[in-house]
């Protein structure tokens, strides 16, 4: 074609700045430094490193299960029993460790039981058709019922010290780490390869912008969103191991709410709830931001409920201000 | 025929009539494309304008600023005279002006009745639904178009014609002053073709204004008294249908002259490459058996919803038959998902680039090796530099016209998309290509582009299904035409036995 | 008749699976049968029944509200607070302000969702939060008991007439106005063609951001009246009141067949729903099934009608075969 001659086509998008610093992840790491800096004014207690990983206890738990969920919501599915599967599985290594289980099987247990509820969703989801969030809320209602029939209104406490050590106390003491955060750190890092820079991810960005082409560009959606619950359903397991250990008992109300505060840490990462966009990074740094506004609030002892408040208020105004900014700067485009 | 009941524009002198509607110096731009400039267009009562141009041109833009759904940038719209401006879809209608859209915008659980007066429902006292008098409206608009659904069937148990008709019967309940029919045969029999142009002409003798929107010339030379021609989003020509050529109106889209008709080059045609006896499936086709050999290209016609595309989807793996057995390759193979078929070296181009084929948000080269993602993995990560190889042999070889290799899809012209989606299932190196509708709303110039590069392929061995609902291009490119009627293959027609007329009447069921 | 069959094949097989769990649990304690018993299962669930609706309209139109159960517990407190600082309001005064407050938390959500874009689940799971902690804030994290609210309020709830409780006549109310709206006015035709295919809907000139504003202010005024029904009824008005209530909201109007992506549902679907939620609660303890199973069971019939419900909804392939369309056309002629 003669055209051939006329135009060259450039290997990569020519690089800008403004790109650069409007991104997601910028504009979080700007509201943590916001954080950071506030928070260090208002209370000298705030950047104590032996605090900051106390703090770190707090959120480690739920931000290893938000990457899971992270990657569901990036394909348009959501796992609302995430909590309720924490639940049964603190219930299930209640019963092994009675029955005389060291911490590795106890660990081995948790993920086992995450595996199979996540894989019930999946089922459901993948072999039935249905929308994740009503057969979320269906197991969710489910598995917590399990757990609450079991244990009625009682609780398990008798955990063996060597499996609740290993969760209370540091893991190195310089830097003070705990085990729990170590491992988020270290899955987050597996979870920025796997979806930046493996096949794997560039499938889990076409399934959530648009499944019907990945579909039939060859990609088994159904079996790629299966192992999705089966791995939310894991991490949400391991995540009860760590809680179960950490808190050294299992009882029916055990993480109440935390799908809710998950979902949070997801969508403020920039995850977008219609899929297909986001990065880990982005999580990550929307773990720090929420973990430290929390500390930083509980150090200016505002109770927990006001802080749910503030943290709400953060989750719409995260989504609402670059709207609202990008109308002001934009055109709309073609519809 | 019927074109005698259409009066022919030489015995009316229509120059003297106003301007029933006029748009003139209208721009609209989006970010990265110049929609419509400075553009014009002029509708007058009793008569019917054809509006001509290629995908791209502007028409739709055009159509969606008349409808209220979008704005232009700048520019006039003069309804008799006076200048109007349509904030929304309603001022549109409240102006007189009404459109039948190529997608059927409906909503199937509602009912008929419910489809035809959703948004100007009839209402009774204050706020309550006129029940009975929405219903007696809607069958008398029915009746109208010789059609006698029941208005409170619901729309999901229609047949692709059968809800077109309410949609014209939608348009026609407006009692526009000015009807725009985009596309509006894609799904008619030949039959329902004539009624429609009944419907128009009874439209025009009642002082209407329609503007006639199609690529099909047969159609515009037939019904319509006169022509505008836009391309690149600029009017380049406006006049009286009986005042030119199709060839002319050709050179005016494309802006140069060129031939429309590819013919194949003959090619050593091979072995067998595809064998398929009694293909079926409950519900969308039965009984479906053909070969197909390399260095051939098999045309596959019939009219829109007679099931060509579903059974190729069937043969790709993306859902199962009841029955039938296929062999690729002389193997018998069953593919429980499109997976295995990419496996055993079967490629499908679906028909809806922007859904099926291609992902707008990702980029020319995300979208080129989507469906070959393992050949560019080294030590379990993506290699950029492998992908981009690829990228730009495919590129080039097809010539696909973007600023970078990272452009997002959306930002690319219709045939440049198609383009990269071609170039993703050749990257998955096919000894079976099926391509469904590959030309459908793309520019001349790609097109020709597609033709060419079809016969190069089948020149190199590789085995083609064509799908198309256009004549000429089946009827040029093919050697052989199966032609499918209501699910079921009627008739085949070899190279020397390929005759216009005998195939559109085996596909709209004749014999 | 077998057209009307069809249609309605959903609410009658449900009808029936509701009757039928009545009878099988009178089998087993006949005390469950008696009028008072049942009649309690009616006003227990008329809440449920009310807060259902009021989601269904929402889920109808594609979106989602997670803060019902928020909202009712702070327009609650609001007229708790209220009842115990002006103990002399008419009753119908304090229900206009629990129905006012609760819509005005409603349209906020329907603000943030039709004027700033945000997808309905993540306005309700920030609003959740919001007014859930509001609760604490406006109460001081206080209980207030029965003995600081006023008689009257106390007794609304309690009032019988024709020896149905006030709240059944209301709910009553709620489900027919709720009939004829989604059934005989254009907004409510116009709600069903905005969840079955919103660029259509667009195209017919409705107003996608006044519908959405509509439903959620609908759907907070519902939570407000039932906020000041359910603080009245139990005597007792607290932070955590109605914990968690939206996940049965939102079952009730699954179970009655309310599809999540939109378009399809029914007032009668949606009461049955609830109704059966209702049944299975307070059959347990008539029953001698310990509370704790509530959850599970809860759980367990979700699953089973949205794998039921999905079946029936299932769109085959398209009916090409003419062989395929007669058979189709005759199952519902």
């Amino acid at each position: 074609m003669t055209e051939l001659a006329r135009y060259r086509v450039l290997d990569r998008a020519p690089r800008q700045w403004r790109d650069r610093l409007l991104r997601w992840e910028t504009i979080l790491l700007m509201v943590l430094a916001a954080v950071i800096v506030f928070n260090t004014v208002q209370s000298p207690y705030f950047l104590d490193v032996y605090n900051l990983s106390d703090t770190t206890q707090n959120f480690s738990e739920k931000a290893i299960v938000a990457l899971g969920m992270a990657l569901l919501i990036m394909v348009r599915d959501i796992d609302l029993s995430v909590a309720a599967i924490v639940a049964l599985t603190s219930l299930a290594i209640g019963f092994a460790a009675k029955a005389g289980g060291s911490p590795p099987s106890l660990f081995a247990t948790g993920l086992l039981v995450g595996i199979v509820c996540g894989a019930f969703n999946g089922f459901l989801v993948t072999v039935f058709g249905l929308p994740s969030i009503v057969v979320t809320i269906g197991t969710l209602s489910l598995y917590r019922g399990i757990a609450q029939v079991v244990l009625g209104d009682q609780a398990m406490t008798a955990y063996p010290s060597s499996y609740t050590e290993m969760a209370q106390n540091f893991i190195t003491e310089q830097p003070p780490l705990y085990f729990a955060f170590a491992m988020f750190i270290l899955l987050a890092c597996v979870f920025a390869v796997v979806l930046h820079f493996t096949a794997w991810g560039r499938v889990l960005y076409a399934i959530g912008n648009n499944p019907v082409a990945a579909r039939f560009s060859g990609i088994r959606v159904n079996r790629v969103r299966f192992i999705l619950f089966v791995l939310t359903g894991a991490l949400s397991g391991l995540a009860g191991a760590l809680l179960t250990a950490r808190i050294g008992s299992t009882r029916p109300n055990i993480a109440l709410g935390w799908e809710l505060e998950i979902v949070t840490m997801v969508v403020l990462g920039g995850i977008s709830i219609a899929g297909g966009a986001g990065t880990i990074p982005g999580v990550v740094i929307s773990v720090f931001v929420l973990g430290l506004t929390t500390f930083g609030l509980t150090l200016l002892n505002v109770p927990g409920i006001v802080i749910n408040v503030i943290l709400g208020v953060l989750l719409i105004a995260a989504i609402a201000v670059p709207i609202v900014i990008g109308r002001a700067v934009r055109a709309p485009g073609p519809l | 025929m019927l074109a005698t009941a259409i009066a022919s524009p030489a015995e009316r002198d229509i120059g003297d009539i106003a301007p029933l509607l006029s748009l003139t110096g209208v721009s609209k731009r989006f970010p990265g494309v110049r929609a419509l400039h400075q553009a014009s267009l002029t509708l007058r009562a009793g008569e019917v304008m054809a509006l001509v141009g290629e995908n791209g041109a502007g028409k739709s833009t055009i159509v969606k600023i008349l409808t209220g759904l979008y704005q232009p940038d700048e520019g006039e719209i003069l309804i008799e005279g006076r200048p109007f401006s349509f904030a929304s879809p309603r001022d549109a209608w409240a102006a007189g002006v009404t459109a039948i859209h190529q997608e059927t915008v409906m909503f199937d659980e509602l009912s008929v009745a419910e489809n035809v007066f959703m948004g100007h429902m009839p209402v009774v006292g204050a706020r309550l639904v006129a029940w009975g008098d929405m219903r007696a409206r809607t069958r008398e608009l029915l009746l109208r178009l010789e059609c006698d659904i029941d208005p409170d069937t619901p729309l999901k148990t229609l047949g692709v014609a059968q809800k077109h008709l309410v949609e014209i019967a939608r348009a026609l309940s407006h009692n526009a002053r000015i009807v725009i029919m985009d596309e509006p045969t894609a799904a008619l029999s030949a039959r329902e073709i004539d009624d429609l142009f009944r419907i128009v002409a009874q439209l025009k003798a009642e002082g209407r204004a329609i503007l006639f929107i199609s690529h099909k010339f047969e159609e515009i030379f037939r019904v319509a008294d006169r022509w505008t021609c836009l391309r690149d989003g600029e009017q380049v020509g406006q006049g009286r249908i009986a005042e030119v050529t199709p060839a002319e109106l050709v050179r005016l889209m494309v802006g140069r002259s060129i031939d429309q008709v590819f013919p194949k080059r003959p090619v050593p045609i091979g072995d067998l490459a595809l064998e398929v006896e009694d293909l079926s499936n409950s519900t969308e086709f039965a009984d479906i058996s053909f070969t197909l050999r390399r260095g051939e290209i098999l045309g596959l016609y019939g009219l829109v919803g007679a099931g060509r595309s579903e059974v190729m989807q069937c043969l790709f793996g993306l859902t199962r038959p009841t029955r039938g057995t296929v062999r690729v390759g002389g193997k018998p193979v069953t593919f429980p998902s499109p997976a295995a078929a990419i496996e055993a070296g079967i490629a499908y181009v679906p028909e809806d680039r922007q859904v099926q084929g291609g992902v707008l948000q990702l980029g020319v080269r995300e979208n080129t090796t989507l469906a070959s993602l393992t050949r560019h993995v080294r030590s379990g990560v993506l290699s950029r530099g492998s992908e981009l190889a690829d990228t730009r042999r495919l590129g080039t070889r097809l010539a696909i016209k973007a600023a970078h290799w990272d452009q997002r899809l959306q930002e690319l012209s219709g045939g440049n998309q198609q383009k990269v989606v071609i170039a993703k299932w050749l990257a998955t190196d096919p000894k079976i290509l099926i391509l469904d509708e590959p030309t459908k709303g793309i520019d001349v110039g790609s097109k020709a582009a597609v033709h060419e590069f079809m016969v190069e392929l089948a020149g190199e061995g590789l085995a083609v299904v064509l799908i198309s609902s256009e004549l000429p291009e089946v009827m040029s490119m093919s050697d052989r035409i199966l032609v499918m009627h209501e699910g079921r293959i009627v008739r085949a027609f070899e190279r020397e036995g390929m005759d216009a007329a005998a195939i559109v009447t085996a596909a709209t069921g004749g014999s | 008749m077998t057209l009307l069959f069809h249609r309605y094949f959903r609410e009658i097989l449900l009808a029936l699976i509701v009757t039928g769990l009545v009878l099988a649990v009178g089998a087993r304690a006949p005390v469950f049968l008696s009028i008072e018993s049942l009649n309690g299962v009616l006003t227990d669930t008329a809440i449920l029944a009310m807060m259902a609706l009021a989601q269904m309209v929402v889920i109808l139109t594609r979106g989602i509200d997670l803060s019902v159960a928020a909202n009712l517990a702070l327009s609650g407190m609001v007229v708790a607070l209220l009842s115990e600082q002006a103990p002399d309001l008419p009753i119908f005064a304090t229900i206009l302000v629990a129905t006012a407050v609760g819509g005005l938390l409603g349209f906020a959500n329907g603000a943030l969702v039709a004027f700033v874009g945000i997808p309905p689940i993540v306005v309700t799971l920030g609003t959740l939060a919001i007014y859930r902690g509001l609760v604490f804030v406006v109460s001081g994290g206080r209980w207030i008991s029965s003995d600081k609210m006023a008689p009257a309020f106390l007794a609304f709830p309690h009032k019988t007439l024709l020896g149905l409780s006030t709240l059944v006549w209301i709910a009553a109310l709620v489900a027919v106005a709720m009939a004829l709206f989604l059934g005989r006015t254009r907004v409510g035709r116009g709600l069903y063609a905005v969840g079955g295919n919103p660029v259509a809907a667009r195209y017919c000139g409705i107003d996608l951001g006044l519908q959405e504003l509509l439903v959620f202010t609908l759907s907070g005024a519902v939570s407000g009246l039932c906020g000041y029904l359910w603080v009245a009824r139990f005597g007792i008005a607290y932070t955590e009141i109605a914990l968690g209530y939206e996940l049965s909201v939102i079952a009730a109007c699954v179970i009655g067949g309310v599809s999540i992506g939109g378009g399809i549902g029914t007032v009668t679907g949606t009461l049955l729903g609830a109704l059966f939620l209702g049944v299975v609660v307070n059959a347990l303890p008539v029953i001698n099934v310990s509370p704790f199973w509530q959850m599970a069971i809860s759980g367990a019939v979700i699953l089973a009608a949205v794998v039921i419900n999905a079946r029936a909804e299932k769109r085959g392939g398209k009916l090409i075969l003419p062989e395929a369309r007669r058979a189709a056309a005759g199952g519902l002629s």
